[in-house]
């Protein structure tokens, strides 16, 4: 130890140094990361825990003594429990339909060699992309005839051309992970395809459903414009209720930041389960 | 082995009629929820259509709908709008993505880092309808954040979401929140692409982070900022929550991006027929995005 050369000690200290800079500022830029992502976030729900006059007070209140009587209004006066309780019943309701009727499909997509299956690919990835209004136009005047408007089964069914695609990407992600072979000596055994896909591919590939289905709740608990358009009052969901306090002069912004609080704190948990899939949900299964 | 296999399997995978069978309901329910209301506005999008008129014939009338809306300067508009925004915000949120890319994938600080990718999650998992209420509520002239933040650095009160250009920079910046955790974790999927012993390699052969980033890992971002683009690209076409719920398009039509242009003509002007137009053009601009995805992100289907 004691012949260590002195000029190695300091060469080492001088190496450090800097180094030590370099890692303040990374430490620095993590935190300011962290800021910006949770600020709007901790906006929303400290205006949420504000009385009125402290909600509209200029310049705003950092510290109050927060209370949750916004939470009790809008939940038991307001309509909002009911429309909670709306988004809910579509979300779910949808998310098992996409999954039932993708998971065939995405297998069928990993499995098989078909014609037209690009085409089919791209009619999903088209589907994802398309602007809803394209689709809410002619919809609206459909349910209209039909007398679906203001009802869940409308929104249950639209909200399959965004689900289904996403089911489907996902699912055949995982599927194309189960070993063919699998299939290949359940087949010699004599089960039929079916057999093979609901005992064996489908529970293999169980990871990649959840994910989906996760994906799929979130999508339809989140959506507005088809809600607004085809929803008043029995059937409607929790964005636009929190939309409809948007009128009049004084806004009861602590009411509204509940609301919001309300719809948003279920998909943050939902969306940390998922957080190491969330790219790959994002992009269509483009990037993982 | 494997030539055996390729005897008795071929007509298990080689099978379009039992691909069919899988296939058949999801296809089926994408057809009747999707191509056929499609099919339907494209019919509509050849009458004359007015939903405030409920008596009126609906009787079929060419292109005049399609030539109304190439001649209407306020579709131009809205379209442009939605351009400038386009290039607005991307290139702040790749760049952004990027910065916050690489501070998360920088050795060190491990659980740090980890809470900031946690945190990223918040603002991809809220409600685009309720990022744009709070919006509403930040860029509030009076008790907002935004005005409270420029107060402690002597500047401000601005008159965001009153005014034309600060209400399209505001909605902007709401969209750079949202989204900018989005480019951070694809480009971060891409950085862990590169290979680690190359590089440890460039680390070792130069000092400048710069040129590990231009000559290393840039080259595995590319794939990265690609989705990015196209991604974003239909995003932003499609967007209508957000702006919906922060400022209705308005003030006078400032943030008016195209999707909210054409709701309002559906639902807020009621002309159906023209309304749809605008929205087969929108179809087809997004066959276009979606048949470049599949050429340039997709290699094997």
């Amino acid at each position: 130890m004691a012949t260590v050369p002195a000029a190695n000690v300091v060469a080492t200290l001088a190496r450090t140094r800097p180094r030590m800079k370099v890692s303040a500022w990374h430490l620095v830029g993590l935190l300011a990361i962290f800021l910006f992502a949770v600020f709007p976030f901790y906006w929303m729900v400290a205006t949420s825990m504000k009385t009125q006059a402290e909600a509209l007070a200029s310049p705003p209140v950092w510290l109050f003594t927060p209370h949750l009587d916004n939470y009790v209004k809008v939940l038991f006066e307001r309509d909002v429990l009911h429309s909670l309780g709306n988004s809910l019943i579509v979300a779910a309701c949808t998310t098992v339909l996409a999954v039932g009727l993708g998971t065939p499909a995405a297998y069928a997509l990993a499995r098989f060699e078909f014609k037209g299956k690009q085409d089919l690919w791209f009619w999903f990835i088209t589907n994802r992309m398309l602007s809803p209004i394209v689709v809410a136009l002619p919809i609206f005047l459909m349910a209209r005839n039909l007398g679906l408007i203001d009802t869940h089964l409308v929104l249950i069914l639209i909200y399959l051309t965004f689900n289904l695609p996403i089911v489907v990407w996902i699912c055949t992600d995982q599927f194309r992970g189960v070993p063919k072979d699998l299939d290949e000596a359940a087949r010699l055994s004599g089960a039929s395809r079916f057999t093979i896909f609901w005992r064996i591919a489908l529970p293999l590939a169980m990871p990649g459903v959840a994910v989906s289905a996760i994906f799929s709740f979130i999508f339809s608990w989140n959506e507005l414009l088809y809600a607004l358009v085809l929803t008043r009052n029995v059937a409607r969901t929790a964005p636009v209720t929190a939309t409809s306090f948007m009128s009049g002069y004084d806004l009861p912004w602590g009411e509204i930041m509940a609301t919001g609080t309300l719809i948003v704190f279920p998909v943050i948990i939902f969306a940390l389960m998922v957080s190491k899939h969330l790219v790959q949900g994002l992009t269509m299964g483009a990037v993982k | 082995m494997s030539n055996n296999k390729k005897r008795v399997f071929p007509t298990l995978w080689n099978n379009t009629r039992a691909a069919f069978s899988f296939l058949a309901p999801a296809t089926v329910a994408l057809a009747l929820i999707g191509i056929f209301p499609t099919v339907f506005a494209l019919v509509n999008s050849f009458r004359q259509y007015n939903l405030a008129r409920p008596k009126d014939p609906t009787p079929f009338i060419g292109f005049d709908n399609y030539l109304s809306v190439l001649n209407d300067a306020s579709f131009w508009a809205a379209l442009g709008r939605t351009g400038l925004f386009l290039v607005t915000v991307v290139p702040i949120q790749l760049a952004l993505g990027l910065v916050i890319a690489l501070l998360l994938h920088k050795p060190g600080l491990s659980g740090f880092k980890l809470l900031a990718r946690m945190s990223l999650v918040i603002p991809l998992a809220t409600a685009p309808a309720v990022a744009g209420l709070i919006g509403r509520l930040i860029f509030n002239r009076d008790f907002g954040a935004a005005n409270a933040l420029l107060a402690m650095l002597n500047a401000g009160p601005v008159e965001w979401l009153g005014d034309t250009t600060n209400a399209f920079i505001a909605v902007a910046l709401m969209d750079i929140w949202q989204w900018t955790p989005f480019c951070a974790l694809v480009l971060l999927a891409g950085l862990t692409m590169v290979p680690n012993e190359i590089e440890e390699a460039a680390r070792l052969e130069t000092r400048s982070r710069w040129q590990i980033v231009r000559y290393v890992q840039l080259p595995f971002l590319l794939p990265s900022a690609t989705v990015i683009l196209i991604l974003r690209t239909a995003d932003i076409l499609k967007m209508f929550d957000t702006v919906f719920t922060m400022t209705r398009g308005g003030p006078g039509a400032a943030t008016e991006l195209v999707s909210v242009y054409i709701q309002r003509i559906g639902f807020r002007v009621f002309d159906q027929g023209v309304a749809s137009a605008q929205a087969i053009l929108l179809l087809i601009l997004t066959i276009v995005l979606a048949r470049l995805y599949i050429k340039f992100v997709y290699r094997e289907i």
